[in-house]
């Protein structure tokens, strides 16, 4: 009973294995992790200077030059 | 144009996980940074499209991809890259971001078709959800889902992750298919 399960589990599991099928759960989580650790050493570096720089004169230089006719 | 303060603190909020899936896809981080700035630019430009209350980090990262595909279809016609050289080039250039332990990684996803790996780092390393990943790169939620499917698929592949599951029915899957293999 017990081994018949485990059969028919295993054999949709090489049907779904076949061609573009579904991955263990094991071997997504492990991509799935080291994406996220690629992704973290760039994100740990937070905002570089020039992005807030940026903003932040544009948002001063907006103050005189652009009156448009918004608001 | 005054840039409203909430506005200005989502896209700053937004901007480290935009660079990470910019230097992902451009694989150089001054590139990267260049996609950053002008996608902000843009956005700036066309804030009025922004639909307060909504998404800001999916509508960033919809500019940002659209912005990158038309430039990367340019630099196709510009560069001859027809057996990946260039891109290779890039990946292999030393900066502060190309750790020794996610090279491999990179260089897998550099193998895979692009339309596959926007999928699977806006799904797997972004955190969108398939809805999120369908709307940024403007294409129906089932096509997100075989994309990112096949790109695990071929990643797997590729890196030579295979299965640490000794026990259960895995294992018997695997006798099964060795066994089918030898046929």
């Amino acid at each position: 009973m017990q081994q018949q399960k485990a059969a028919s589990h295993a054999e949709s599991r090489m049907k779904s294995s076949a061609g573009s099928g579904r991955l263990g759960r094991d071997v997504q989580q492990k991509i799935g992790q080291q994406l996220r650790s690629m992704y973290d050493d760039v994100i740990k570096e937070g905002v570089p200077d020039r992005f807030t720089e940026m903003l932040r004169q544009l948002d001063s230089i907006d103050d005189g030059s652009n009156k448009g006719p918004r608001e | 144009m005054k840039l409203d303060p909430s506005i200005r603190d989502a896209m700053l909020a937004a901007t480290p996980n935009l660079r990470a899936f910019a230097i992902s896809l451009a694989r150089n981080v001054d590139r990267a940074d260049d996609l950053v700035q002008e996608t902000l630019l843009r956005a700036l430009a066309n804030i009025d499209s922004f639909q307060p209350g909504t998404n800001m980090s999916a509508w960033l990262f919809t500019i940002l991809r659209n912005h990158f595909r038309s430039e990367y279809r340019k630099r196709r016609r510009e560069v001859e890259d027809a057996d990946g050289s260039y891109t290779a080039s890039l990946t292999s250039q030393p900066d502060q971001t190309g750790k020794i332990e996610h090279e491999e990684l990179r260089a897998a996803l550099a193998k895979l078709p692009p339309d596959q790996c926007e999928a699977l780092l806006l799904v797997g390393a972004s955190g969108f959800s398939y809805e999120e990943a369908a709307q940024i790169c403007g294409c129906a939620v089932g096509t997100v889902k075989s994309r990112v499917n096949r790109a695990r698929n071929r990643l797997a592949e590729l890196m030579s992750i295979e299965s640490v599951d000794d026990f259960g029915p895995d294992r018997e899957t695997q006798a099964v298919l060795s066994a089918a293999s030898r046929r």
